[in-house]
């Protein structure tokens, strides 16, 4: 490609932590119309690079050079003004705001000093309508859906400024038709001309849209790709740093290890018709020691609201439980955690890890809970344990005393995890483990879930990837809608058919 | 070995700033202040200027003590302030029970353990309220403890009947004037109480729970913390050392002040945290916050021997604790040291 192309020229960049060299001079080049991948597993410096261009982070060396010239940046905002703008995951939105106010948020058109509001509206029809979006723009933002808003945030972006966009993980929370609206749009914006930066975990989407993919790996540039000419599996080998040969052996494994034969089964849990009304309908449940139990179905068709029940942070409107043949009452999590249960949350950030505590105390945490305020666990334990868990897991981190919330996301998941492992429990329930985590991390947790079921542990694993739920479970319970349809095992156990159960209109009746 | 030494210097790390605040200080009073640092030995007692700042500065360190913990939560006591007085109100009531009735004989000695036993257990009782309203009802704590803060003054005056209740009882007064080891009696209660929380909150897992608590009471509740129970024990603990303040207070002037015991004291306390160094839901340091109450009070002395009005001390102190939260915010060191660099680049 010619040079007039090049919009941004990353020369070189390195960024330091305290203690972690995040970006170890990166090259990075975006062209006009072009979808540039970025890829790499978590903590590999995507977030990095991104919070450098955009005037984030300060950068220590290198240069960066925007359409030509040497640029520098202190601000976001600043960015936006030479246009470049950022989406991330979490939708920077005001969702009691309307549409057509978030999209001129602090830019309103004025009219004799007042808002003019006749063309705010007008405009943000106009500017909707750019993106084939039709929807009434004086609705609050958070009446639509995910897709919509993140639409909406395309929509500000492109009317403060479009020559680069970048989107970090825009594609995490959107289904199927979501992504393929988004991609309709980003192609277009393409064909315009803008450059567009792409951060994905999905290897499939990358493969859909982008032109070019260039991979870090632990803050190193490793290298940019035609994504025409890179098979997948080299695309994976690069990032995870591994011969691609050794990797698909890597797979076999954990494919082979799950194959295994259960010789005895005995029932650790029993649900008879557990229900909350609004919540849940009734179902019932067994789970046996050392086996993997999995839970598939779309968004909202009541996993999470599962687990919620067993593990007593919501209470049932009727139905009783079973441990070990005898009836317990599992009000809350506290008692949950007496009968040796232990629950990972979908919700990492906000229900599972402690991001101002260090790695040590979040490991140590439930432990300390269970032994309670005065059996306090010495600093020489706190650390056995902690070093202990983050040889086992392979936490990436200098010391057990770092904040968790400098850890990359995969590892955090690890945190609690190993927060749960240490209290040596029977039944773990694993809510969405691997989202958003990268392919290696994820790889290591679903090993490691098989493991742990093979070590006697009962296991409640839920997942929205239907091939993950299928890899790693021994049965799998398939919901819709908040019910529980049905339970494969065996050779049922594969995407066409629990896509057929979900499909299926007839719902089995509850009793 | 190594992990546990890097910790402990973090932990050292969280007072430097303050510590350093409070050398500031004391270095100026070194040089513009005569006899600033002179303590001399008479009676087997300690007299001197940082003394009796100490002394001075005792109710509002063992308010700070409490707070720490509130804060620590993510919650804040307003109340402290009303608690001293009504505390001070029944300890005075004890001792004097006919007073408000224009009785003014003494009748019986009242029995030390009896003055100072009921004022605590109606802290404690307050402490209650606050910590049932934030923990089970589920207020926001600056609203639940502006509740008391304002009706417990009225509660305390009630108590006396809008009078100064003034008393003789020795053995009570010498919480507030009496002297332990050479020092002053309030210097030994917080001493003692400072050790106290220090050993309950560092050598149980209680200082981690409330700090779990304080930064994520959702994924403290769903690892089998009791949130509610230690948040509630929190409240009662912040009463009781409001009560005990109060005592020293009431007994140190021989009154109970329904109107003015405390009054303020509990933004004295929430300043002397900050500037301690204690995060808001997070991390604490008890350490920290009396060195905070240190600060305050060693400002105040040395603005009050250097002669300026006392109009004009308020407003010393404002800056002075500005100066210091800033300090702290490592945002703005980040902010200065960025200027630095930027400097040192366009010199070379």
């Amino acid at each position: 490609m010619n040079k007039s192309n090049i919009l941004i020229d990353i020369k070189r960049v390195s960024k330091t932590f305290p203690g972690v060299l995040a970006l170890d001079k990166v090259d990075f080049c975006l062209h006009r119309g072009e979808i540039h991948g970025l890829m790499g597993q978590n903590g590999a410096g995507k977030s990095t690079l991104v919070k450098v261009l955009t005037g984030l982070y300060p950068r220590d060396a290198g240069e960066i050079i925007y359409e030509g010239a040497p640029f520098s940046l202190s601000s976001p905002q600043e960015a936006a003004v030479h246009g470049i703008s950022t989406l991330y995951q979490e939708i920077n939105l005001i969702p009691a705001l309307s549409v057509a106010e978030n999209i001129y948020i602090g830019r309103e058109p004025k009219r004799f000093g007042r808002i003019d509001w006749k063309k705010i509206h007008r405009d943000a029809r106009q500017a909707i309508r750019k993106l084939d979006l039709n929807i009434d723009v004086t609705q609050p933002v958070s009446y639509y859906s995910v897709a919509v808003q993140q639409l909406v945030a395309i929509t500000r972006a492109l009317e403060i400024s479009a020559k680069v966009l970048i989107l970090d993980e825009p594609t995490s929370s959107l289904d199927l038709a979501e992504v393929a609206q988004l991609f309709k749009v980003i192609r277009r914006l393409k064909d315009e001309g803008m450059g567009i930066l792409f951060i994905t975990h999905f290897i499939d989407q990358v493969y859909e849209i982008t032109d070019r993919i260039t991979v870090l790996r632990n803050g190193a540039f490793i290298g940019e790709f035609e994504t025409e000419s890179l098979p997948r599996i080299e695309l994976i080998g690069h990032m995870l740093g591994r011969d691609p040969s050794a990797l698909s052996k890597e797979q076999e494994e954990v494919a082979t290890v799950k194959r295994r034969t259960k010789s005895t089964v005995e029932p650790l849990l029993d649900v008879h018709d557990l229900e909350r009304k609004g919540s849940m309908s009734a179902f019932s449940l067994r789970i046996n020691k050392g086996e993997v139990l999995g839970l598939a179905g779309l968004l909202g068709s009541g996993r999470s609201e599962t687990a919620r029940l067993l593990f007593g942070i919501d209470r049932p409107s009727r139905g009783s439980t079973f441990l070990d043949g005898e009836e317990v009452n599992i009000s809350s999590p506290r008692k949950a955690i007496e009968h040796l249960f232990a629950f990972c949350p979908e919700n990492r950030k906000e229900e599972g890890i402690i991001e101002d505590l260090s790695i040590r105390e979040n490991i140590i945490l439930a432990l300390q809970a269970r032994l309670g305020i005065f059996r306090a666990l010495s600093w020489k334990q706190q650390n056995e344990i902690a070093e202990r868990y983050i040889d086992l897991l392979s936490i990436k981190t200098p010391s057990a005393s770092q904040m968790v919330k400098n850890l990359s996301g995969g590892n955090q998941q690890k945190v609690i995890i190993a927060r749960w492992l240490a209290t040596d429990p029977r039944f773990l329930i694993l809510d969405e483990p691997t989202r958003g985590i990268d392919v290696g991390a994820k790889a290591e947790i679903e090993k490691l879930i098989i493991q742990l079921s093979d070590d006697g542990l009962a296991i409640l694993f839920i997942s929205s990837e239907l091939e993950e739920v299928i890899n790693c479970s021994d049965r799998i319970a398939v919901l819709r809608d908040r019910n529980i349809l049905t339970e494969l095992t065996g050779k049922e156990m594969e995407v066409t058919s629990i896509m057929r159960v979900i499909a299926e209109k007839e719902v089995r009746s509850n009793g | 070995m190594v992990e546990a030494k890097g910790l402990k210097n973090n932990n050292v790390q969280r007072v430097l700033w303050p510590l350093m605040a409070l050398a500031g200080i004391l270095l100026f009073n070194l040089f513009f202040t005569p006899g600033f640092f002179h303590i001399e030995i008479k009676d087997g007692r300690f007299f001197g200027s940082l003394i009796d700042i100490a002394n001075r500065a005792a109710p509002v360190m063992l308010l700070a003590i409490g707070m720490t913990l509130v804060f620590a939560t993510g919650g804040v006591d307003l109340s402290v302030g009303a608690i001293m007085a009504i505390s001070g109100a029944v300890a005075a009531t004890v001792i004097r029970p006919d007073y408000v009735k224009g009785i003014l004989e003494y009748g019986d000695v009242q029995p030390i353990l009896l003055v100072l036993a009921i004022p605590l257990i109606f802290s404690l009782l307050a402490g209650l309220w606050n910590g049932l309203l934030v923990a089970l009802i589920g207020i926001q704590p600056i609203i639940a403890t502006l509740i008391l803060m304002v009706a417990g003054r009225g509660i305390a005056q009630l108590i006396t009947q809008g009078q100064i209740v003034v008393f003789i009882h020795e053995p009570f007064q010498y919480i507030g004037s009496g002297f332990l080891f050479g020092l002053p009696f309030p210097i030994v209660i917080v001493l003692l109480t400072f050790s106290a929380t220090h050993l309950l909150t560092r050598k149980t897992g209680l200082g981690l729970f409330i700090e779990a608590i304080g930064a994520n009471s959702v994924a403290s509740r769903f690892m089998g913390i009791q949130e509610r129970l230690i948040t509630l024990s929190v409240y009662i603990f912040s009463g009781l050392c409001a009560g005990l303040a109060g005592l020293i207070v009431c007994a140190d002037i021989k009154a109970a002040d329904a109107n003015n015991a405390g009054l303020f004291l509990e933004l004295d306390a929430i300043a002397a945290v900050i500037i301690g160094g204690t995060m808001w839901g997070g991390r604490f340091t008890v350490f920290g916050s009396i060195i905070g109450t240190l600060i305050i009070q060693s400002l105040t002395t040395t603005i009050l021997t250097r002669g300026v009005a006392p109009e004009v001390t308020l407003v010393f102190k404002a800056v002075v604790i500005i100066l210091v939260a800033l300090i702290q915010s490592e945002r703005f060191r980040q902010l200065f040291s960025r200027r630095m660099g930027r400097r040192k680049v366009q010199i070379s």
